[in-house]
């Protein structure tokens, strides 16, 4: 199809103070444009007749019960209008201080926002703090519209006070309206007719300055970034494909490129573009919901990033400094576990620190803070339990944005503004390179996953001192053996003397760490021999576990706590205290291997 | 890009989320346009399969045709398929059409309840059988945590509202005043047991963006939408005690998409032929936030 104005749509936000007016304006534009369907107008006229209320054109828009009775918006609606020059999908978004997360909402999917002041009372809390979201919520392209200026007598020096104020404001969040426009929605001036009453005016109507908002196009001149939603492989009709599936955030790619998958550091080589009902294609560009099958079947997996290795790669980091909005009734605060998305993965942490916290219609600083409170806007760092890939909010904004999330709700939402170095940083970098250099086999993984009728994995039993682990490691290895699995069993004193026989004094912290990296690699080649391999160690903690994990597939990795007492502070997949058999444990971990998908119920 | 590939690009990719996000996934699919484009659509996302059941509530009201094509579709896309029917209301004849209620109470009774009780698995469910090609009754209906559904934000108020990912209560109700934040592509996915939560991939297209579709991709559609020479057609299906065709020489897809361009029906509401809707001051919203679609 030819691209033509015609068929161009742009989402537009509607956003400030409540009772400003925004409502009215879209009301009137919509009027005025002859975009109401037939009837629409004398419908809301006579439900305000039979319920003795004046009639709005707010109405017109606020179509809930609750909002007509209440006089404002409580939700986000969206409208559908059309100008001469092309289609608009109208966001009205609510002003009230209770909805600032429905205002979120719908300005978080416009290209373009007009903010709406009232002349008479000026500048309130909300003008701002919408300026501010509008801001991190990444839009670019804005005016403002002055409102209600038959109140103010169509006073071109009360108009000028609330420009000069308010763009100094909009300066210091970043943006730079195209225009600020005197209007009166009641009477219909400015908005889409020129204004005699304000001849004073010369600039655009709020309808040539809608017309006049470029459609941004998608960033397909940038770096390539494929978030993976899932990897789909659907048996049925004897379909054997492994599709990549995923919307392309930046970028392009086609065949014969190579990728990276962050943060796994996996590679291969695009084979095709599929699709249905599609004609075939060799590109993908940005903005497209498409799906990939690679050349060599790879292990990756929902959360992971895709980008071309002959661009420059997104960050992989587990610190983060971000900039985030928060909108939960109980404050952000650190030591608590909290979950991020971004893009498609998603992850655990904490924060680790709140560098400034700012009321958001403020934008006064307070610094030293602990927490940050609902409407609140924050510096701060999150420390992950494992990385993830990012991209700077200043280098590709799609791939820097996420969304908090605290028991079942998102509570909050910001941009990566920089990643930062932590402990694990040069690890990573190593196991890359291996990765990068690994001489691959010509089996698949799956080709032994279907042969040993398993999914590799390791076993960690650890716990205090004299609790029983080897026994049970024991157990648990003829056991398995007995079932017809691959499986074997490595204590971690079978490697001290043999591979880390170079490394001389074991209770330093440094070697402990080089003695749990090599055991991972160790287990790094068990797993990718499709084996289920048993280790035992003493007392390991959550750094070890992370550490073991920056090194081999976390989620191949399980652990077993044995002993009644935690003396560290890990987070064991399970727990033993007590048994009466040997077989007992061996039973318990065989389930959980089945309950999480390495063995295959009967 | 043009603006129907915009549409496409961005419901795939919430139907993609919604497939990687919930367990007992189902899609209500109403043999009407949006639903069907809804379908095709989750042909495209997952490559020619359709990971999920897809769901129809059955008044027993429902124009033949639409039953028809129903099957049809069924059995030459190879469609998982269930059907939930209030069996008790019918059996009772507690009805509009039967003369016993008003027409609200009868789309509360034979769709929101029935919805309802199909979605939490307590009602009586059937599943279509492709080695049979007969429907048989679920033994063991499991519950669906995720429904989704066509809904489109130009089809009246309380739809305009919505989002994308919209949480239910246990009871299946919409808390309007109170729903989730959406920043950017990211959406609420993580629900306390017991609630569930619909889906809404068109919530950006027009009923002109549907028609335009249809013809691009040249979906198949129920005769019902189109005129066979008497000068009427359907513009919105439903139940025929309920649903009136309006009057239109429309006999093609091009000439649908021509009349709402420019033509008759450019600025008359689609859901002017629906004869409940006037009973609701002028909306859905009170049958919507029991859990109608």
């Amino acid at each position: 199809m030819i691209e033509t104005q015609e068929n161009e749509k742009l989402s537009i936000a509607f956003v400030g103070h409540v009772d400003h007016g925004k409502s009215t304006i879209i009301g009137r534009l919509l009027a005025d444009t002859g975009a109401l369907p037939m009837g629409k107008l004398e419908q809301i006229q006579a439900y305000c007749e039979l319920n003795s209320m004046p009639f709005e054109y707010a109405f017109l828009i606020d179509a809930l019960k609750d909002e007509r009775r209440q006089n404002i918006t409580i939700d986000s609606a969206r409208v559908f209008f059309k100008s001469a020059k092309r289609h608009y999908i109208i966001i009205d978004a609510p002003g009230h201080i209770e909805f600032v997360k429905n205002m979120v909402t719908g300005a978080a999917r416009a290209e373009a926002a007009l903010l709406v002041i009232d002349a008479q009372e000026g500048i309130r809390e909300n003008s701002r703090r919408h300026g501010n979201l509008l801001s991190m919520l990444g839009i670019r392209q804005m005016a403002v519209l002055v409102n209600k200026m038959d109140l103010v007598d169509f006073a071109q020096e009360r108009f000028e006070s609330i420009c000069k104020e308010y763009g100094e404001f909009l300066a210091k969040v970043g943006l730079e309206p195209v225009s600020f426009i005197p209007v009166s929605a009641r009477l219909g001036d400015n908005i889409s007719q020129r204004s005699e009453k304000m001849a004073w005016y010369d600039g655009p109507t709020v309808l040539e300055t809608l017309d006049g908002f470029e459609k941004e196009q998608p960033p397909s001149d940038r770096p390539f970034r494929l978030p993976i939603q899932d990897v789909y492989r659907f048996t049925s009709f004897g379909d054997s494909r492994r599709i990549i599936a995923g919307t392309v955030a930046s970028g392009r790619a086609k065949v014969g490129d190579e990728v990276v998958f962050y943060p796994s550091g996996k590679r291969s080589t695009i084979t095709a573009v599929e699709g249905f009902n599609h004609a075939s294609r060799l590109e993908v560009l940005s903005g497209e919901a498409i799906g990939l099958t690679l050349d060599q079947q790879i292990y990756v997996r929902r959360g992971e990033m895709a980008a071309r290795a002959d661009e420059t790669p997104p960050c992989v980091a587990k610190r983060l400094r971000v900039s985030l909005f928060w909108l939960g009734k109980e404050p952000m605060s650190m030591g608590k576990p909290y979950t991020i998305k971004l893009g498609t993965a998603r992850m655990r942490f904490q924060v680790e620190q709140v560098l400034r916290v700012m009321d958001a219609s403020r934008l006064e600083d307070e610094s030293s803070k602990v927490q940050v409170s609902r409407y609140e806007m924050a510096e701060c760092i999150l420390n992950l339990d494992q990385p993830i890939a990012v991209d700077r909010a200043d280098f590709l904004p799609g791939t820097s944005r996420f969304v908090v999330v605290d028991g079942y709700e998102i509570r909050g939402g910001g941009i990566v503004l920089e990643d930062l170095v932590d402990s694990e940083a040069d690890l990573r970098e190593g196991v890359r390179t291996r990765d990068a250099h690994w001489i691959s086999s010509n089996l698949t993984i799956e080709e032994r996953v279907e042969r040993y009728n398993q999914r590799p994995c390791v076993v960690l039993i650890t716990g205090q001192k004299e609790v029983g682990r080897k026994n049970m490691a024991r157990t648990l290895e003829a056991r398995l053996f007995q079932d017809g699995k691959y499986v074997y069993y490595l204590g971690m004193g079978s490697v001290v003397y043999g591979v880390d026989g170079d490394i001389h004094n074991h209770k330093e912290i440094e070697n402990r760490h080089e003695h749990i990296r090599r055991m991972a690699e160790i287990a790094n080649i068990f797993l990718d021999a499709g084996l289920i391999l048993i280790i035992t160690a003493v007392e390991l903690t959550q750094a070890d576990l992370r550490l073991f994990e920056t090194v081999v597939e976390p989620e191949r990795v399980q652990t077993i706590w044995v002993g009644e007492d935690i003396s560290t502070d890990l987070r064991p997949d399970l727990r033993i205290e007590g048994h009466e058999t040997a077989e007992e444990p061996a039973v318990l971990i065989k389930r959980m291997l089945q309950d999480h998908g390495f063995l295959f119920k009967p | 890009m043009n603006h129907l590939d915009e549409l496409e690009n961005i419901s795939i990719h919430l139907l993609r989320e919604a497939y990687a996000s919930f367990k007992n996934l189902g899609m209500l699919w109403s043999m009407g346009k949006d639903s069907t484009v809804l379908l095709w659509l989750t042909r495209k996302a997952f490559f020619g399969h359709v990971p999920f059941p897809l769901i129809h509530i059955d008044t027993k009201f429902k124009i033949p045709e639409m039953i028809a094509y129903r099957d049809q579709l069924v059995q030459d896309w190879h469609l998982p398929m269930i059907v939930g029917i209030n069996e008790a209301a019918l059996t009772a004849k507690a009805t509009y059409p039967d003369g016993n209620v008003d027409r609200l109470t009868c789309c509360k009774v034979l769709k929101t309840e029935a919805l309802t009780n199909t979605i939490n698995g307590k009602g009586i469910r059937y599943r279509y059988n492709h080695n049979t090609n007969e429907y048989e009754r679920e033994l063991n209906p499991e519950p669906f945590y995720g429904i989704i559904a066509g809904a489109r934000a130009d089809e009246e108020g309380s739809r305009s509202k919505e989002r994308y990912f919209s949480p239910r209560d246990v009871r299946n109700e919409w808390d309007i005043g109170d729903q989730p934040p959406e920043f950017w592509n990211q959406f609420k996915t993580d629900f306390a047991p017991g609630t569930n939560v619909r889906i809404h991939p068109l919530l950006d297209w027009t009923e002109l963006n549907i028609w335009e579709y249809i013809e691009s991709e040249k979906i198949p559609t129920v005769s019902l939408y189109y005129n066979h020479g008497d000068g009427k057609r359907y513009r919105s299906l439903g139940c025929y005690p309920c649903t009136l065709p309006v009057d239109s020489e429309a006999s093609t897809v091009s000439q649908i998409v021509e009349e709402l361009r420019l033509g008759k029906f450019s600025k008359i509401a689609e859901r002017s032929g629906r004869a409940q809707d006037a009973e609701d001051g002028g909306g859905l919203e009170t049958l919507r936030r029991e859990g109608y679609m």
